[in-house]
């Protein structure tokens, strides 16, 4: 240690370390089983956790088996209905666990730090209190949920998988709105970082969580998986990278099972002329080397006006040797330890990758061991491995761009849509550029900011489903049951089918406002017992793809205020009034009277669904925008013809979004019919398009179309094929029930949340 | 003073920029969160703050005798079991002591070969609303009573009125009635409104030749803050990238205890760098706050906690 006259000459911070006393003592009840039915079992098969600041072993737990995670669902499963039954008990409970954790703050901050290898002072002054204040605010949840819910019940056992980025915070996420709802959980912690979940559950039996409804189980993917395979979970909560989200959207594919998935993200960070540059610099210190960038919302490209870039990028390059980096129980450490030496050399592989590719490398000192450095990659191009791939590591690009237009046309090009951090002095141009960005979350003059009561979560392939707030609810809550119906037959496409019923009528696809003939060129009858209701045209993959593109060519009907679309709608239901006698041909007159007052119930709704602002911190607004998908796929019921379709492309246009409808196969004709009404109704050509033909082969392709944003679903013989496809981009497939309402309309908008801190 | 004086360059508004608050006060919070400064590191760094101290008194009931009083403790500000418990060879003393004018000879006389150098307000402090030729006068009056240090009060209605001419031409004048004199820029930023006029001022003061710019007066209804002091010191930082002139930067007000000595310290060593942390760049105006660093600093040479009435008074 130097003298006083030593230091006074350096004027050195030195060390400040956090004692790890209290947690290394609690760390000699290894080794540690599983938390199952209010209990820890046996320790099992055994694997180490280590510190990776300190390479060393911190604890051994359990792998858990198949019937480990089979013995935690029976106990959640035993547990779930007095759980549901008892809304007083769930609030005294999830009050206690809030209570519980701010007792017991700094062993769990110093457990973390040590598991994870984050910065003591982020797992003290972040981490911890965002957990106390998710336990809090859904405590307040479990009284409500009947006054706000009315109806809603709860899914029964919820499987949650979550990361080793925020090991308790996301447990926190997953755990306190899904006990709130009702349901009983299974969670497994990753494997790096399981040690604060297994205090966690010290606390439950301290807060007394009855046995069963919270049980906790470690293990590795095989663990997981087992989870995600279990027949009676019925709701899967990941919270990962973007690649084992597609494996479980497809292993849980046509199951049943509700999921939420909250995948990886490649945030844009954009800087305007205007912004306040130094701020924006502290805000990439925020974004990218918070949590040694192992965030999923970090902002990771950064695109700056070119009129600015260069005192930007100097101030930037400036600001990175201020950064210390080192022993996360150090109280004056920005930048811990990457969390395993796996994810350290995943790191170095990416930026020599970007480098090799052509990046300028800037970066700041670390200690030797499992740690890196703050690191900017200069000069990048968008073809860039560094620009495309999350890295998961404090590594950040930057771009500069002309215009605002330019700034977001770089912002969107990416396959994720989590979150956007947008920096301009300017509130007329920054709304603007958040209302364009394709992100779940979206901060102006800030960055990941967090509440419990601030929906959270992705579009695009970072995920669906929100976390947090009125919107994170809804997902631990299920309302009405999907359509159950028949298997639509086969589909014989050679002629001598059934007899003509007059004058023989045309129907074709109903394709960008136009009347087309099937691609591939053939029909079939249409058959009502023996009688001939026309020939359906009978439609392929490629007859999707041109519904798909005519669908994004009418990109001006989202733009439209939601009057104008009420409008529309209402002239509408005239037509279909209008042509009532034309279509009691192919369907009963009880549901043509039905579909017309469905068209008037939507077009009543059309300018109705607002957003809100959510009460989080003081001095903020937090906007909760509802956005349009966008293109949409819409699959329908076989039952119902007409009010099928209505029911699905009804809601679906009057939030804005262009639909691309595969009809229903025993009778498209109904709704082939209505094409030509929606242009007849001033409905623009492209935002309906409608497809007849085999509903398992165009929902397939559909469901497997990159550049289709969601899909309803009311045919629940292909939610299989159609969940097992929408993998591939992770579009939200929604299991669409019968009938009407809110619900139908916000399945058919995705929330962006926007934060906007003000002070003059 | 070891830093030469701050030359002055022109008027150039286009040097102004918008600073937004909430981010500066979400910097300002994170800032003195993350540094933590324990044993005798923060021992040594409470040292440092008073080597950096003006020690203050600008009260209406000011005497000779208090200032004497004042000056003797300016002299030796620790006692003697600490200075040696510290292992220093010698007693620290303050940056300078900071009086009104009409005190200036009695704090001159009283701190007579200790080299500790007195400052003085001028300029009608602490609103500054008297004529012109006055305010230079009491400037002229304070120089020549032995003040080696000025510490003026800016017009805040210049500012307010966006009159960056009238400012800088005030100031400018002000720096010329300084002479030898280094002159501190007292902006009184609890009077400016926002962050944006207080980058502002900060500029038209440094153009104008100011060689520190000072928060407040210690009578506005806001003092010294954090957030304030980043938007001086990134106007500090601005103005000598462009310029290559260095300034330096004085918060005074309202700080009181050992741990705003080290938040201020280590703003300055963030934002800065080492450089802002020796008392040619870098001033601590406060009046109690050597109280408490005395106390702190005999905690750590005893491991007992302390009592101020044991320690000399100011």
């Amino acid at each position: 240690m130097p003298s006083i006259p030593e230091i006074l000459e350096t004027m050195a911070y030195g060390p400040a370390p956090e004692s790890a006393a209290a947690a290394r003592e609690w760390l000699t009840r290894a080794p540690f089983g599983l938390f199952i039915g209010g209990d820890f079992t046996a320790p099992g098969t055994l694997f180490d956790v280590r510190d990776p600041a300190r390479d060393e072993g911190l604890a051994q737990v359990t792998q858990a088996s198949d019937a480990d995670v089979d013995a935690a669902v029976q106990a959640a499963r035993k547990a779930q209905p007095a759980w549901e039954a008892d809304p007083a008990l769930r609030a005294r409970v999830l009050y206690a666990l809030a209570r519980q954790i701010q007792k017991r703050e700094r062993l769990f901050a110093v457990l973390e730090t040590l598991d994870n290898g984050k910065p003591i002072r982020e797992t003290r002054d972040i981490d911890i209190p965002l957990v106390a204040r998710h336990f809090y605010h859904h405590a307040g949840w479990a009284t409500l949920l009947s006054d706000e819910f009315p109806g809603a019940r709860a899914h029964g056992v919820c499987g949650q998988i979550i990361p080793w980025n925020f090991p308790l915070l996301m447990l926190a996420w997953k755990v306190a709105p899904a006990l709130a709802a009702g349901n009983s959980v299974v969670l497994k912690p990753a494997e790096d970082t399981p040690l604060t979940a297994l205090l966690f559950a010290e606390i439950c039996l301290e807060a007394g969580v009855p046995p069963g409804v919270v049980n906790i189980v470690t293990g590795d993917g095989a663990t997981g998986a087992a989870l995600v395979a279990h027949p009676d979970v019925n709701k899967i909560a990941f919270t990962g990278s973007t690649e084992v989200g597609q494996v479980i959207r497809r292993a849980t594919a046509g199951s049943g099972k509700a999921l939420t998935l909250e995948l990886g993200g490649k945030s844009p960070f954009i800087v305007m002329a205007d912004a306040d540059l130094d701020a924006a610099v502290e805000g990439v210190v925020d974004a990218v080397w918070f949590n040694q960038g192992e965030v999923c919302c970090a902002g990771t490209r950064i695109l700056v006006a070119e009129s600015v870039a260069e005192t930007f990028r100097k101030r930037l390059i400036s600001r990175m040797k201020t950064l210390r980096v080192g022993d996360p129980l150090d109280k004056s450490t920005d930048i811990g330890a990457v969390v395993s030496p796996a994810q350290l050399a995943r790191i170095r592989d990416l930026v020599a990758q970007g480098v090799a590719a052509g990046a300028v490398v800037h970066e700041g000192t670390a200690p030797e061991g499992c740690f890196c450095p703050p690191i900017l990659l200069d000069e990048v191009s968008p073809a860039n491995p560094c620009v495309a791939e999350e890295i998961f590591g404090p590594v950040v690009t930057l771009q500069t761009f002309r215009t605002p237009p330019e700034a977001l046309e770089l912002a969107n090009a990416t396959r994720y849509g989590l979150a956007a951090s947008i920096w301009s002095e300017n509130l007329t141009v920054a709304m603007d550029l958040a209302a364009q960005v394709k992100a779940g979350v979206v901060w102006i003059n800030a960055t990941n900011m967090f509440d419990a009561n601030a929906p959270f979560g992705g579009m695009r392939a970072s995920g669906f489903g929100r976390e947090g707030a009125r919107e994170g609810m809804a997902a631990y809550l299920r309302k009405g049951d999907p359509v159950q119906g028949a298997a639509p037959g086969v589909i014989d496409p050679l002629p001598g089918k059934g007899t003509p019923d007059g004058l023989d009528r045309t129907h074709k696809l109903y394709i960008g406002g136009a009347q087309k003939r099937a691609d591939g060129g053939a029909s079939w009858s249409v058959l009502s017992g023996a009688k001939r209701l026309g020939h359906a045209p009978l439609g392929n993959r490629k007859d999707i793809r041109n519904a798909v593109e005519a669908a994004h060519k009418a990109s001006g009907w989202g733009k439209m205020s939601g009057h104008q679309r009420a409008q529309v709608l209402y002239f509408l239901a005239e037509t279909l009034d209008h042509h009532r006698d034309g279509l009691a041909a192919l369907v009963p007159m009880d549901e043509i009277d039905a579909s017309i007052a469905r068209v008037m119930y939507y077009a009543a709704w059309a300018d109705k669904l607002s957003g809100a602002v959510h009460n989080t911190q003081s001095a903020h607004v937090t906007l909760a925008m509802r956005e349009p998908f966008g293109v949409m796929g819409l699959i329908c019921a076989e039952e119902a013809p007409l009010l099928g379709a209505l029911s699905l492309i009804l809601p679906a246009i009057a939030m804005g979004n262009r639909v691309v409808v595969v009809a229903s196969q025993a009778n498209p004709l109904a709704a082939l019919e209505l094409g030509p009404m929606l242009g007849a109704s001033d409905v623009p050509g492209g935002v309906v398009n409608i497809v007849s033909g085999p509903v398992a082969e165009l929902a397939k392709a559909l469901a497997g179309h990159d550049d289709v944003a969601a899909i309803a679903c009311a045919q629940p013989t292909v939610a299989q094929i159609v969940e097992a496809e929408s993998a591939g981009n992770l579009k939200p497939v929604w299991n669409a029930p019968k009938g009407q309402g809110r619900d139908w309309l916000e399945a058919m908008v995705q929330v962006k949340t926007i934060w906007v801190p003000y002070g003059a | 003073m070891d830093h030469p004086q701050n030359p002055a360059t022109t008027l150039n508004t286009d040097a102004f920029r918008a600073v937004n608050r909430p981010a500066a006060e979400r910097r300002a919070a994170s800032l003195v969160a993350r540094r933590s400064i324990k044993g005798a590191h923060q021992a040594a760094w409470l040292l440092n703050a008073i080597a950096c101290m003006d020690l203050t008194t600008l009260a209406g009931d000011d005497t000779p005798d208090r200032v004497r009083r004042l000056c003797a403790k300016a002299r030796r500000p620790l006692a003697d079991h600490i200075v040696a418990g510290l292992g220093l060879a010698e007693m620290p003393r303050t940056g300078a002591v900071c009086v009104y004018p009409t005190m200036v000879a009695t704090a001159v006389q009283a701190l007579d070969g200790t080299g500790i150098p007195v400052a003085s307000v001028a300029t009608g402090f602490p609103a500054g609303l008297m004529p012109l030729d006055l305010r230079l006068a009491e400037i002229r009056y304070a120089v020549e009573q032995g003040a080696e240090e000025i510490d003026i009060v800016i017009t805040r209605a210049h500012v307010l009125g966006g009159n960056w001419s009238a400012l800088y031409d005030e100031i400018a004048a002000m720096k010329e009635a300084c002479g030898a004199a280094h002159m501190k820029a007292i902006l009184a930023t609890g009077d400016l409104g926002t962050l944006t006029n207080v980058y502002a001022a900060s500029m038209v003061a440094m153009q104008a030749g100011a060689d520190f710019i000072k928060t407040s007066t210690g009578k506005e209804g806001v003092n010294a803050t954090l957030p304030v002091g980043l938007t001086m010191c990134r106007a500090i930082r601005d103005h000598g990238d462009a310029t290559g002139n260095i300034v330096g930067f004085k918060p005074a007000g309202g700080m009181k205890t050992a741990k705003d000595a080290l938040n201020w310290q280590v703003l300055m060593a963030e934002e800065l760098g080492r450089d802002w942390l020796r008392p040619g760049l870098f001033r601590l105006g406060a009046s109690s706050m050597l109280a408490d660093i005395e106390r702190q600093l005999e905690h750590h040479v005893t491991g007992r906690y302390a009592a101020s009435h044991r320690h000399a008074l100011a």
